[in-house]
């Protein structure tokens, strides 16, 4: 099994998710609590790498973040690297890719959590934010839970948009299911086999704990 | 405990209900004002326009001298400024913490156990929300809402979520701590004992607009007008004219009848109000007594409640009489018996007529 590949999944599952949890929290907020009319142009936009092919959507993002553009071209002169093809490129395309993996089973949460408690701690002279933290957060927590284990999940898993904008660099951006193209390509089905089994593994222990979490909402805050 | 609630507010529902409040709360004398009417008459909303929760389209509300609400200043408080607690009608408890924490959620450090032991939930402290009884969820959202130190209490239907027999006991609980604590409050109900029993000032709200302040006992012997008067419970509220003024007392022309009433100095067209229990009922066609009103009819329906008896009469115009079920028996009243209508002078309160009441008809 190509273990590189799978640790380099691994890393950039783990970093997405917890980019997208830092990003995604205050947009479902926004998206949960704002009357702004042009709302729902900011919800279409968030759930376009539902619809949109990985390719179409990579395309643009190798577009976006070339030498040539405005985007690469100050992440050039900060950092002196460039983004194509390389592990913080990768991960700048999966957070784009999962971000409705994340904002909409958090935002449904968020939602779903009785307005009144939110009011209740507002009249109880709590901040906004504290509210959020010490009210919203903890009664969305399934919810959030959710986000994140769906978008490690889909990260892990993810082809096309890798394919465009990291390319196929072993210990740099050959992801997992990469790895198993390539695999399959060199007509080598032993270690296909493997790896994609692996990852079948992974995705059922991962939605199998999913589901385990939102069937006991208060297990993981014993009563104390 | 001094100070003043003003309130001038405006508001517009999406449902296309208009609210037109105009409220003034002096809590030096009275520091639990009822805010009573009946369902859908717009107390809830006020109650969260004060709070903070509900911006009004126009208008000012200032307490003690601070402004909370000023609309040609853009100003609106946001309900963390304003320190006004609110007590939800299902008691909104944080379902994620204890008891203990759900009081200390706003509460300065230490004072967490003071209110635990106050509200006798030192038992309960470590149990969750959903775990206790509705009696003991209203006492910990009371507890919680006190704790945060706030300078008035709005209190959405406090009772209403709890079964018939707590209420009564609760009742006079929460009257006993909301005095204990001596933060002025606000309590939003639509039952008349309710009112009676929790409130020094009240407040009679209809169709989103005050219709009359005061002191509660003022309140119900005095009803600003017909509709306060049905309001309130009065069972007979008889449009009338004032036929004639002497000696103190007014002559009342409704229809084909006539009753004399204390002159209060109103004019124009009013409305007589006469509790049922006011009226006498007699088989006595002729005979004189003290009561100056004296109104032929018969009966139409006879309704026992209990050891009481609600009998509708026809005297030319309708008149509801609540007497005793033991009288109801002996008199042997039977709808179609012709009987009088005995009715004090000065049980006969008359009050302006307003636009509403011939709408309300």
């Amino acid at each position: 099994m190509d273990w590189q590949a799978i640790w380099l999944s691994v890393r950039l599952a783990a970093s997405t998710t917890a980019i997208l949890l830092a990003l995604g929290l205050p947009i479902a907020y926004w998206l949960t609590f704002s009357r702004r009319r042009w709302k729902f142009l900011v919800e279409a936009v968030v759930a376009l790498p539902l619809v949109l092919p990985p390719t179409v959507l990579g395309f643009y993002v190798l577009l976006a973040i070339g030498p040539r553009s405005p985007v690469g071209a100050l992440y050039a002169k900060l950092t002196g690297g460039m983004l194509p093809f390389s592990f913080q490129g990768l991960l700048l395309a999966s957070v784009l890719y999962s971000l409705p993996f994340t904002v909409q089973p958090v935002a449904a949460a968020f939602a779903g959590v009785d307005r009144k408690l939110v009011e209740a701690s507002w009249c109880l002279g709590v901040s906004r934010a504290a509210t959020f933290r010490r009210v919203i957060v903890p009664l969305a927590a399934p919810g959030i839970a959710t986000g994140a284990i769906l978008s490690f999940a889909h990260t892990m898993g993810e082809f096309g948009v890798v394919l465009m904008v990291g390319g196929n660099i072993a210990g740099v951006t050959r992801t997992v299911s990469i790895s198993i193209y390539d695999q399959v390509q060199s007509l080598d089905y032993g270690a296909a086999t493997e790896t994609s089994l692996f990852l079948l593994a992974i995705s059922f222990a991962v939605l199998a704990a999913t589901y385990a979490l939102q069937r006991r909402v208060w297990a993981i805050w014993p009563a104390n | 405990m001094a100070g003043e609630l003003n309130c001038a507010c405006r508001a517009r529902l999406d449902s296309g209900f208009q609210l037109d409040a105009q409220l003034r709360i002096p809590f030096d004398q009275s520091p639990v004002t009822v805010l009573f009417g009946p369902s859908g008459s717009g107390k809830t909303t006020l109650l969260r326009m004060l709070a903070g929760l509900h911006r009004p389209a126009e208008g000012v509300i200032t307490f003690r001298g601070e402004p909370w609400f000023d609309h040609s200043r853009s100003l609106c408080l946001p309900p963390q400024k304003r320190r006004a607690g609110f007590l939800f009608q299902d008691y909104a408890l944080f379902p994620h913490l204890t008891v203990a924490r759900n009081i200390a959620f706003a509460a300065r450090p230490g004072k967490r156990r003071e209110y635990l032991k106050a509200f006798g939930l030192a038992d309960l402290a470590t149990r969750l929300p959903g775990s206790i009884s509705g009696g003991q969820q209203q006492r910990v959202a009371l507890a919680r809402a006190l704790a945060a130190e706030p300078a008035l209490l709005l209190l959405d239907e406090p009772l209403s979520a709890l079964d018939a027999t707590t209420r009564l006991r609760t009742r006079h609980q929460l009257r006993d701590m909301l005095l204990t604590a001596g933060v002025p409050s606000i309590i939003v109900t639509h039952d008349r004992m309710e009112a009676v029993a929790l409130g020094d000032w009240m407040a009679v709200m209809v169709g989103g607009r005050i219709l009359q302040a005061g002191p509660v006992q003022e309140v119900f012997r005095h009803p600003a007008n017909g509709q306060v008067a049905e309001c309130v419970g009065v069972e007979n509220v008889l449009p009338a004219r004032i036929a004639a003024r002497e000696n103190g007392l007014l002559t009342l022309e409704m229809g084909a009848a006539r009753l004399q009433s204390i002159d209060s100095g109103e004019a124009g067209p009013v409305v007589a109000c006469i509790r049922a229990e006011d009226v006498a009922i007699s088989r006595d066609l002729s005979a004189t007594s003290s009561a100056r009103n004296r109104l032929a009819g018969h009966v139409r329906s006879v309704i026992l409640e209990g050891p009481l008896a609600r009998v509708e009469l026809d005297c030319g115009i309708p008149l509801v009489a609540v007497v005793t079920a033991q009288s109801v028996a002996e008199m042997r009243l039977q709808p179609e018996d012709a009987v009088s209508a005995i009715v004090k002078t000065t049980s006969v309160h008359v009050a302006p007529w307003s636009e509403s009441d011939s709408a309300a008809r």
